[in-house]
């Protein structure tokens, strides 16, 4: 829940140049009537200087200099709007072939995929690409918007035909808990975006808009076991506060509560919560997403990059892990290369063993490779100087994630999913 | 059933950003203005560190053209919440030669401000300066990062930014680069009241309604006052106004407001149909005067 008590939604959108990404988010401003009229008005100018007889909502979105002079979107924008029920975050990702790294950066923040097809031109190479990536990142909800529907006539078998091919891939994917909605719209027109469509009374499904409402955050969160990585210890050294050691961090997969017992790692030692803090309020028990402060009963030697687990629940501990990796600079990654690999919060260094496969994002499998370079995918073998407490990506996303960091341009060169 | 505490996202998010801040860099400092937003990261540090006190100094860049009220609240702040508050003057920097001030019209301090914020950043050797920018603002807002590496002469370089992935932050940074963090970065303008009122904070004066004398230009209201250049033909009339945003007296527009409480001003937020920064006459410079500015360092 947010301050107002609404339920928060984060959708990644998707979609190839010019299948009117920008404009469905501009609509969905505009439908929503969180367009203020200064930026309306600001949309109606430049409409009209480029000699447009319609809004081009995708105005509402487009950032920077580059982009407008270009007419595309280069990079990940956050778009936010509300309803009533509803505080939704947008991350706008770009489709270009060469922007995969934006997709996979948008959609690590986000519950929700929405993928754009163009009516005209159906399932095409980019939605295997987008699909893909919706899949490795485990996004639970996936939303296939068949945008430009007024120039297809409205017509059902175009939508049918769309609907069956991207079952083909459905069926490809290796990840079968995600639930896939196809919703036949026009964006510039604002068909079943908020408003239900007349033009398409064959479709008995929700709007784009309902659709998203109905989503439950409960849906949308991970449950699984609770990880708490110590981001920093307070000591206030204080009279009041005098032998206060709160490990403070972000909770995540599961709820801890006092009395909890506890492992802490990497040393093994075992411990109870004797109290959760939130700022000035003491908590019996708190829900994952929480940032906040624990004091263990007993001393324990703990320190940032050390995690508190429930006892019996501990994830894996190894030196050496194999992951699917997605290259997120132009920096090509390699064979016997050494890194920083961050953890969440927890640095390590980690060198490339093996570099087994590059993964073709069309599910048409892989291919032996010495490299990954921008926006490939594949599977790495790595050692690490010490050992990580993890768990698999598809167990926990947050402690089953890293990133690879440059030694010498401390550039972020990937991300990592760990099997 | 035990009370189990469920976190708002947003705040929980800000929070695990300022704890980041802390971990990962030796002189953090917050840029304080005394506008709502920067009231709320000095809010949100509290939480992170409780019952420590905050662990990095406030900066001010004080163009001296503040309105009177924002600088008796930030030293009323301060002082009540025991902080150390670093105060750095543009008029210091103009009389160094440093800036000149703008002339005619539309002069303001706004983008001078950039060279004497620089110059503190060097002086105290901040390697992270946490700052209350949301992206909801501002369109080249929107596309900024969590953690915004700058260069040695504080550039931002939009198309070459560290991708953020999950809560994961990179702040591994060269010496004589620094990071600009905005923990608020996903709060929208109507977050950020629904939180002042939930957690009761003070704000200046200036959030509420009350009489002003002001003139009108270009569909905008302009504080009446010496720092702010008006025509003889620009008529001073006293209206009842609030601002929605604060910066100094050149750049921050007023708006027609009977919004005299909190709530009032919640729902008046709700029901505009004004952007926040429609208010600020540094942004209608040109469509892209906030992305310019960002380049060179500006805050």
């Amino acid at each position: 829940m947010d301050i107002q008590g609404r339920k928060l939604i984060k959708i990644a959108t998707a979609g190839s140049v010019d299948d009117g990404k920008s404009t469905l988010i501009g609509r969905l401003l505009y439908d929503t009537k969180s367009l203020t009229t200064d930026k309306i008005e600001a949309i109606e100018r430049s409409s009209r200087q480029r000699g447009y007889d319609y809004l081009d909502f995708s105005l509402a979105t487009d950032g920077l200099l580059a982009e407008r002079e270009q007419g595309i979107t280069i990079d990940v924008a956050h778009i936010y709007f509300n309803t009533e029920k509803t505080n939704f975050i947008v991350a706008d990702t770009p489709g270009h072939v060469e922007y995969t790294r934006n997709m996979v950066t948008g959609a690590s923040t986000s519950n929700v995929a929405i993928i754009l097809i163009d009516a005209r031109k159906g399932v095409i190479e980019q939605t295997y690409r987008h699909f893909f990536i919706a899949n490795l990142l485990r996004i639970s909800h996936v939303i296939v918007a068949i945008n430009k529907m007024d120039l297809v006539g409205y017509d059902e078998d175009t939508y049918l035909k769309i609907k069956a091919d991207f079952d083909v891939l459905v069926e490809k994917s290796d990840f079968h808990q995600e639930q896939i909605t196809f919703i036949p719209v026009s964006a510039l027109k604002g068909e079943n975006i908020a408003r239900k469509s007349k033009q398409m009374p064959w479709y008995f499904g929700n709007t784009l808009l309902d659709h998203l409402e109905i989503l439950e955050p409960a849906d949308l969160q991970e449950s699984t076991v609770a990880r708490f990585p110590i981001q920093y210890v307070i000591r206030p050294k204080t009279e009041a506060f005098h032998d206060f050691r709160g490990f403070s961090g972000k909770l995540y997969g599961g709820s801890l509560k006092v009395g909890d017992a506890v492992t802490v790692l990497p040393s093994g030692n075992e411990s109870r919560i004797k109290s959760i803090h939130f700022f000035d309020q003491e908590l019996e028990e708190a829900a994952p997403g929480s940032s906040i402060a624990i004091t263990l009963s007993t001393e324990v030697d703990c320190s940032r990059g050390d995690m508190i687990v429930k006892r019996g629940f501990e994830p894996r501990s190894e030196k050496t892990i194999s992951a699917t990796i997605c290259q997120v600079n132009s920096k090509a990654l390699k064979v016997g290369e050494k890194y920083i690999l961050q953890h969440g919060i927890n640095r390590v260094l980690a060198k490339i063993d093996q570099i087994e496969s590059r993964i073709h994002t069309d599910f048409t499998g892989t291919e032996e490779t010495e490299q990954l370079k921008l926006n490939d995918i594949g599977r790495v073998h790595f050692r690490l100087s010490k050992p990580i407490h993890f768990d698999s990506y598809r167990d926990n996303k947050s402690n089953g994630s890293f990133i690879l960091i440059d030694e010498g341009s401390f550039d972020t060169l990937s991300v990592g999913f760990i099997e | 059933m035990s009370n189990l505490f469920i976190p708002n996202p947003k705040e929980a998010e800000s929070i695990h950003i300022m704890r980041e801040v802390v971990a990962q860099f030796e002189r953090p400092v917050l840029l304080f203005s005394g506008g709502k937003d920067s009231i709320i990261l000095v809010r949100l540090a509290q939480k992170a560190f409780y019952p420590a006190k905050i662990p990095f100094p406030l900066l001010h860049v004080d163009t001296g053209h503040n309105f009177p009220e924002t600088i008796e609240f930030r030293d009323k702040l301060v002082a009540e919440l025991g902080l150390e508050l670093i105060v750095r003057n543009v008029q210091d920097s103009i009389d160094q030669g440093k800036v000149r001030e703008e002339r005619g019209r539309y002069a303001s301090r706004n983008t001078l401000q950039t060279t004497t914020l620089l110059d503190a950043i060097e002086e105290f050797k901040f390697d992270a300066c946490i700052g209350g920018a949301r992206r909801d603002e501002e369109k080249a807002r929107a596309k900024e990062r969590v953690f915004s590496v700058r260069d040695d002469f504080g550039q931002w370089d939009e198309k070459n930014q560290r991708p953020e992935l999950f809560d994961m932050f990179n702040g591994k940074i060269h010496v004589g680069q620094n990071v600009r963090v905005f923990p608020i970065s996903n709060w929208t303008e109507l977050d950020v009241w629904e939180y002042i009122r939930t957690e009761n904070l003070e704000i200046p004066s200036l959030y509420f309604a009350h009489k002003r004398e002001v003139f009108f230009r270009d569909g905008m209201i302009w504080t009446a006052n010496q720092h702010v250049y008006r025509d003889q033909s620009e008529l001073v009339e006293e209206k009842m106004v609030r601002f929605r945003t604060v910066g100094d007296m050149t750049c921050t527009a007023a708006v027609l407001s009977e919004a005299v409480t909190l709530d009032d001003v919640v729902a008046e937020i709700r029901q505009s149909t004004i952007s926040e920064r429609g208010a600020r006459i540094d942004d209608k410079r040109s469509e892209a005067a906030m992305e310019t500015r960002k380049k060179v360092g500006y805050f």
